[in-house]
């Protein structure tokens, strides 16, 4: 009995080492991830995760926690449907429950050229096997009883894109499980120690700095940072073309479960759905400035709450608890930038996640691992490589949330 | 974190009257490289700090003004007009 509650440490505290084959910046689901499949895949251990604050302090605690695969262009539903299937088997990998429930997940479409964009949606992602299809009102307010389906709203529900295998995990679980799995496989992860400079020689990376004065010598340096992608980056002198937008969501108090559908509103600039807890979780649409202030308005709470109100009107007496703020690496097309850096040998970049990177982490973080370990880019992000913006071949993302396009 | 931003034409009012033009940037001359154009086409500084950028009064005046802003925490230094000071 005294086993069944017995305290695990999920990881320890190390001293630096003043040599690592990788150090990982940043300590979130795509740090840990990348240095998990290193170690897993390729036999790659001697490997630091570094993180300016504690683990999972960015954005991996701040997403909404929904999984998907139903993207609009090709690469993308390759990518991201690789993604969920990793996240499928995720619990089972790290041996600890991640509480990821398969609700499902529904795209809401409220006008005829969004009904338009559901077809293309779900034609491409049945052609590439992700399980979606177009769904009238009728079946829509079977599936959601207490979504408002008549023609009440200013802009009511003409159509909704159901992808069944869509859900939500618990976004902290995977930070612990997979900072457990890369200790266990004889890595090592650092909250607190910020870099604060990247030492290169001859067009090659030889280590970084943290602010505690600790230099280490590394050949290969990941940028897996979020909101500060540009400033970790610009230590080499790489530019990016990423403008970072805070994104807001916010938290009611439980309710008796009547929601077991993630619902998505891109018209309305809204997304719902209701937690194992009975509390709702809503998110919007990003700030419409720049900024690294992770603050809240009561302009965008405003928002999201009349909008949630617009599809489900029987939420008027609901308390919100919690807002909060990301920061989100928004790029000119929707989609991340992985891979190397022509010119810089070691550098490594995992970044430009907009609102999209939760949902990317065991897929990015195994082919990243994939690309250290055989210095080949893997073909499923190869369309995600930086110099698509010198080539002129952008990867526009339609189909990612919580953005206008 | 919303804030206050003062329109040089209408004085203090909420960013939410405005739109965010992004950070200021030089055009590159017509005969340049397209290394440079592409840099000035895509790539931002993005810095976490103090950066120059366009504003637009949609619920106001519809004027195009610059303003200083520490991006870090919305506090503005100052707004003016194009040509005031350096882009």
């Amino acid at each position: 009995m005294r086993a069944l509650f017995r305290k695990e440490k999920m990881w320890q505290r190390h001293k630096l080492k003043p040599r690592y084959d990788v150090v990982v910046i940043g300590a979130g689901v795509h740090g840990l991830s990348i240095a998990y499949y290193l170690a897993k895949n390729h036999e790659i251990t001697n490997v630091a995760v570094l993180d300016k604050v504690y683990l999972g302090g960015g954005n991996s605690g701040r997403n909404t926690a929904i999984i998907r695969a139903n993207y609009m262009t090709v690469e993308g539903v390759h990518f991201y449907s690789e993604s969920l299937k990793l996240y499928e088997e995720l619990s089972k990998e790290l041996n600890f429950n991640l509480l990821f429930s398969q609700i499902g997940h529904l795209s809401l479409a409220h006008t005829d050229s969004a009904v338009n964009g559901l077809w293309r949606r779900a034609e491409v992602n049945k052609a590439l096997g992700v399980n979606s299809r177009v769904i009238w009102p009728d079946e829509i307010k079977r599936m959601v009883p207490a979504l408002d389906t008549s023609d009440r709203p200013r802009y009511p529900v003409k159509a909704a894109l159901y992808h069944a295998p869509g859900g939500v995990i618990r976004h902290d679980a995977v930070v612990w499980g997979y900072a457990r799995g890369v200790e266990r496989h004889g890595g090592e992860v650092h909250p607190r120690t910020e870099v604060i400079a990247i030492d290169v020689k001859d067009h090659q990376v030889t280590g970084v700095r943290t602010d505690k004065g600790e230099v280490i010598r590394a050949d290969c340096v990941v940028n897996a940072t979020s909101g500060y992608c540009t400033t970790v980056s610009k230590m080499v002198g790489v530019d990016l073309p990423v403008v970072t937008h805070p994104l807001q969501a916010c938290v009611t108090e439980p309710l008796k479960p009547f929601l077991d559908k993630v619902v998505v509103s891109a018209n309305l600039h809204v997304y719902v759905y209701q937690t194992d807890r009975g509390e709702l979780v809503m998110g919007s649409e990003i700030d419409p400035y720049s900024s690294y202030s992770q603050g809240s308005t009561l302009e965008t709470l405003e928002s999201i709450v009349a909008h949630a109100l617009e599809l489900f009107p029987g939420l008027r007496h609901v308390r919100v608890l919690r807002q909060w703020g990301g920061l989100c690496d928004m790029t000119p097309d929707y989609s991340p930038i992985l891979g190397e850096v022509d010119g810089l040998k070691g550098f490594v970049l995992d970044v430009g996640w907009g609102t999209y990177g939760f949902k990317a982490g065991p897929v990015s973080g195994k082919r990243i691992a994939e690309l250290i370990a055989t210095k080949r880019t893997p073909d499923i992000i190869r369309p995600f490589r930086l110099s698509r913006f010198r080539e002129d071949r952008l990867v526009s993302e339609k189909g990612a949330a919580a953005v206008s396009h | 974190m919303g804030f206050l931003l003062e329109c040089p034409n209408c004085g203090k009012r909420d960013v939410y009257e405005f739109r965010f033009g992004g950070e200021a940037h030089r055009r590159p001359r017509v005969n340049s490289s397209s290394e440079e154009w592409m840099k000035y086409v895509y790539m931002r500084e993005n810095v976490a700090g103090v950066q120059q950028e366009w504003w637009f009064h949609r619920l106001g005046c519809h004027k195009w003004f610059l303003a200083i802003r520490d991006t870090r925490d919305n506090s503005v230094m100052r707004t003016f007009w194009m040509g005031e000071e350096l882009v």
